[in-house]
């Protein structure tokens, strides 16, 4: 027990260490996030190109999987964490092909994309879902799924298939929107109506939205205002929010459950979706019929999630069953008052509720996967050094 | 320690220390190296590191984590003189409030922090006062959380030391100053960096803090680590980064090992020294000024807690709470009662294998070579600095193949909380088994007593304590943990902070008000399974 004080050999070290640490860091510049990717060159022609694999693994065949005898096998379905659905939805699933469903959940949409990259070919599960518009082309042209076309894709619109090789199946859409507290703006024609009012001095103050670097409707909705205002256009348009007093949150929950306060916030209007009205009613305490929040339907993204058959898994028909469950009615309709989006497949009924509350965006922005992939860390990092430095 | 080791002897201590190295082995550095040897054979890790903007980062994360850490010893030093020292009503209850903060997911504390912020006006974003997103924000913060931790270590050492050396020098004439500057500190000090490196990790590795309480503009090299890998792919800016901070972690690591080393002196008593009593007025204000800051810190947020879980619609009621044990139409596979079992089974389990590698490592660091010892010590330490998406993707890659096909099996659960209690265990058993007093030993044996029976006697009373402090918080932080758990459970068995934060990521007001009631029984029971934990404590055990 000799209390041995700190020797000058390890003090030294100490400092070494830290010197070598200065000397590595603080030598060079960043990139310089203006010149980085833009979407602009790899647009034409290549687009959907860019988002292919290397080698497109050869597609499950809807007739192996009619005839493929699945019963006792158990797949394994990964999804992000907002992934929600009723009891026993995949009983009758189980029922029908013999197949049980584990469910398995890494983090967020991004969380789960980069997850399954870094496991490709080597699959943690079976059947992913939740890959969505935003981060599709990293998916697919990293290899991550085997293609299958389920029967069932003639009922949903080809606007939602947005990979040319049948890698993954659409199964919901929801729509980016700005939503505002009907409390805030009592008189009729005082609510904002586009993404122009925000920068209006009546709305200074009012409006709260996520950083899209940690947050999938904050990207979204700087995607929104690429599409709407075009690469020449946006970067302005954050610069006249940012003086407008726009406040940027971490995440939907801090925005919308905290600065928004559901609609009592001390802000007045928020990014969210076109569906939260329904569950501004579907959980309301106590009880009302008619939602507190309003939606913007001139600013919207859409936003499409897809499942498909993970390239590696040891049941390839199994997993194409699933897809096609996935895609039935039964599911579709689960989706709705669970995801709080629509489903893709038109023969699929929306419960009244949702039909009732929700809006209809006619004209929502849209932007291709191979565009996002192509702009999307140029974008973030302009974005990072007009709206927060 | 220097004492002759036989070749039998020496054989048990390998077996003894194999274990630790090898769960630490297989379920640490393997994971990690896989995961860093992934994201350097993508692209250049150098680049990114001798970018300006890393220096900046890295600069920043050191620097808020010392200020939050002196911070928070100053916040909890006068709290833990009063456990150690002040028989004060409630004391068992005290020290167990305090504790909740430190495991209740930051994601929860943080929403608790802003609405505070917000009640009290610290939220004008025209000037005035303006806490959130400030640094002072993530600061105040961290102490909130890490002010157990201080209270803890340090109260429960104290208590172990002869206040009379203190009074000797009180009535030699020093002040009241110059005693605590120039004796009680000194004698503390071992404990005091104990709890220091413990609090710099956590504010060093904090994430979800800094993305709730501090905003969007102040990023650490934690979030950003998380970032890289999970929202840009970018696993080789992501591995710069986990090795950036590692290196850190180890440097930081290794500055108060020596630091804690040099100072650990002086002999402490086999059982605490019992508390007094208050026995005047002007004694009873200097308790509870001493109380205040560390009581303020802990009961307002917890406060805003339970208030908001109470909140029903326009009025208050306990609808929320009725509300947990329905399962369906809340994004839960299961009902949030039963997300409470889970985190019940998996915090036994976890604690079960914290306390068994925990307590075997910290026999090796005290008695094996100097050496090894210390460099055990020393690598149990690294799992707190390690970010949680490092551990969870590394585990994702290198856990992949029989016999351990682990990734979706759910031991993994445990397994990834117990190594971030383990380092609980040590950090509570090792100082105390350093300090038992030689010369007790060797009265023992001067008595009669074989070495087995001397170690029996005398270490092992001082050990059950420190490795019971060591269990509680390794239970109750395995309760809490978020980080590597969301990346590892699944959605049909998730832990409360899973189910949390499941149910803050909805609308709608009632899963929001069942989450902030699920976030209340999580508080609860934490309180209760410490005040548990401490009334199985030998009765002569008088406090810590």
């Amino acid at each position: 027990m000799s209390p041995s004080p700190l020797s000058r050999r390890s003090w030294s070290a100490l400092v070494a260490v830290a010197a070598v640490g200065a000397l590595l860091t603080g030598c060079t510049s960043d990139p310089d996030p203006g010149v980085a990717s833009g979407p602009t060159a790899e647009l034409a022609g290549g687009e959907a190109a860019a988002c292919r694999p290397g080698q497109v693994p050869k597609a499950i065949s809807a007739a192996a999987v009619s005839k493929a005898d699945t019963s006792g096998i158990t797949l394994k379905l990964v999804t992000h964490d907002s992934f929600a659905v009723s009891d026993g939805i995949f009983d009758q699933f189980t029922k029908d092909t013999g197949i049980k469903v584990k469910l398995l959940s890494s983090g967020d949409a991004g969380t789960l994309v980069s997850q399954s990259i870094l496991t490709a070919g080597k699959p943690v599960a079976d059947v992913l879902f939740g890959i969505d518009t935003t981060f599709l082309c990293r998916g697919t042209r990293a290899g991550l799924f085997t293609p299958y076309a389920p029967a069932a894709l003639k009922h949903v619109p080809n606007a939602y298939e947005q990979d040319g090789d049948h890698l993954v199946t659409p199964i919901d859409v929801g729509d980016v929107c700005l939503n505002y507290s009907k409390a805030a703006f009592p008189k009729p024609g005082a609510a904002p109506a586009s993404l122009n009012d925000l920068t209006k001095k009546a709305y200074a103050n009012d409006f709260v939205t996520e950083n899209p670097e940690t947050s999938s409707p904050g990207f979204a909705f700087l995607l929104a205002t690429i599409a709407k205002y075009g690469e020449d256009g946006w970067q302005d348009y954050w610069k006249q929010l940012r003086s407008n007093g726009v406040k940027v949150v971490a995440g939907w929950e801090e925005a919308y459950e905290g600065s928004f306060g559901a609609g009592s916030g001390d802000r007045s209007i928020v990014t969210s979706y076109a569906t939260s009205p329904v569950a501004d009613v579907v959980y309301s305490d106590p009880a009302r019929t008619v939602p507190a929040i309003g939606v913007v339907a001139d600013a919207c993204f859409r936003q499409v999630e897809f499942a498909g058959v993970l390239r590696g898994t040891e049941h390839p028909q199994a997993a194409a069953k699933l897809l096609d469950y996935l895609l039935s009615p039964r599911f579709q309709e689960d989706i709705p008052l669970n995801m709080f989006v629509e489903p893709v497949n038109d023969q699929a009924h929306v419960p009244a509720v949702f039909q009732a509350n929700r809006t209809v965006v006619a004209h929502p922005l849209i932007l291709s996967p191979a565009e996002i992939e192509a702009g999307r860390d140029g974008w973030t990092a302009k974005w990072t050094e007009i709206v927060l430095r | 320690m220097t004492r002759r080791v036989g070749t039998r002897p020496a054989l048990a201590w390998l077996l003894v220390g194999a274990i630790p190295v090898l769960f630490l082995g297989v379920f640490f550095a393997y994971p990690v190296v896989s995961i860093l040897g992934r994201g350097i054979s993508d692209g250049s890790v150098l680049e990114v590191i001798r970018r300006r903007s890393t220096g900046r980062l890295l600069w920043f994360t050191v620097w808020q984590a010392v200020a939050s850490t002196v911070l928070t010893l100053l916040a909890g030093l006068p709290a833990a003189w009063v456990v150690a020292r002040v028989q004060v009503p409630g004391r068992r209850f005290l020290r167990a409030l305090l504790i909740v903060p430190f495991v209740l997911p930051t994601l929860v504390v943080g929403a608790a922090l802003q609405a505070t912020f917000e009640r009290f006006g610290l939220d004008d974003p025209d000037g005035g006062l303006r806490l959130q997103g400030t640094v002072w924000a993530i600061l105040l913060a961290h102490v909130v959380f890490n002010v157990a931790v201080v209270v803890r270590i340090v109260g429960g050492y104290w208590a172990l030391l002869d206040p009379r050396v203190e009074e000797a020098a009180r009535v030699l004439g020093a002040n009241r100053w110059r005693v605590a500057w120039e004796v009680l500190i000194p004698r503390l000090a071992p404990a005091l960096w104990s709890a220091a490196g413990i609090v710099f990790l956590f504010c060093f590795t904090s994430f979800g803090v800094i993305l709730t309480v501090g905003g969007p503009t102040h990023p650490t090299v934690e979030t950003e680590i998380w970032r890289y890998a999970t929202q840009r792919t970018d696993f080789t800016t992501a591995a710069a980064l986990a090795i950036l901070q590692l290196l850190t972690v180890v440097a930081l690591l290794v500055m108060i090992n020596r630091l804690e080393r040099r100072t650990a002196s002086g002999a402490v008593a086999r059982r605490p020294v019992p508390a007094r009593a208050v026995r005047s007025v002007r004694q009873a204000l200097g308790v509870a000024a001493a109380l205040l800051p560390a009581l303020v810190l802990v009961v307002v947020p917890l406060g805003v807690l339970v208030e908001r879980s109470l909140a029903v619609g326009g009025g208050h009621g306990f609808g929320n709470y009725r509300g947990l044990g329905t399962s369906g139409a809340n994004g839960l596979f299961v009902s949030p009662l039963a997300a409470v079992r889970n985190s019940l089974a998996y915090a036994a389990v976890a604690t079960a294998l914290a306390v068994l590698v925990g307590g075997l490592a910290s026999v090796v660091v005290v008695h094996a070579g100097r050496r090894s010892g210390r460099g055990l010590h020393l690598a149990l330490m690294i799992p707190l600095g390690t970010s949680a998406v490092t551990l969870g993707f590394g585990m994702l890659i290198a856990l992949d193949s029989p016999p351990l096909d682990l990734r979706t099996s759910r031991i993994i659960v445990p397994i990834a909380q117990a190594l971030v209690g383990i380092p609980f265990v040590v950090r509570s058993l090792v100082p105390s088994l350093r300090a038992v007093d030689p010369r007790q030993r060797e009265a023992a044996a001067v008595l009669g007593a074989s070495p087995t029976r001397a170690r029996r006697e005398v270490d092992l009373p001082i050990a059950a304590r420190s490795l019971l402090v060591g269990a509680a918080f390794s239970f109750a932080i395995s309760l809490g943990e978020f980080g590597a758990t969301s990346f590892l459970t699944r959605p049909d068995a998730p832990t409360v902070p899973v189910a949390m934060f499941r149910l803050l990521g909805q609308p709608g007001a009632v899963l929001r008000g069942q989450a902030m009631a699920l976030g209340t029984l999580l508080a609860g029971l934490t309180a209760v399974s410490v005040l548990v934990i401490e009334r199985l404590r030998p009765k002569d055990a008088l406090g810590w």
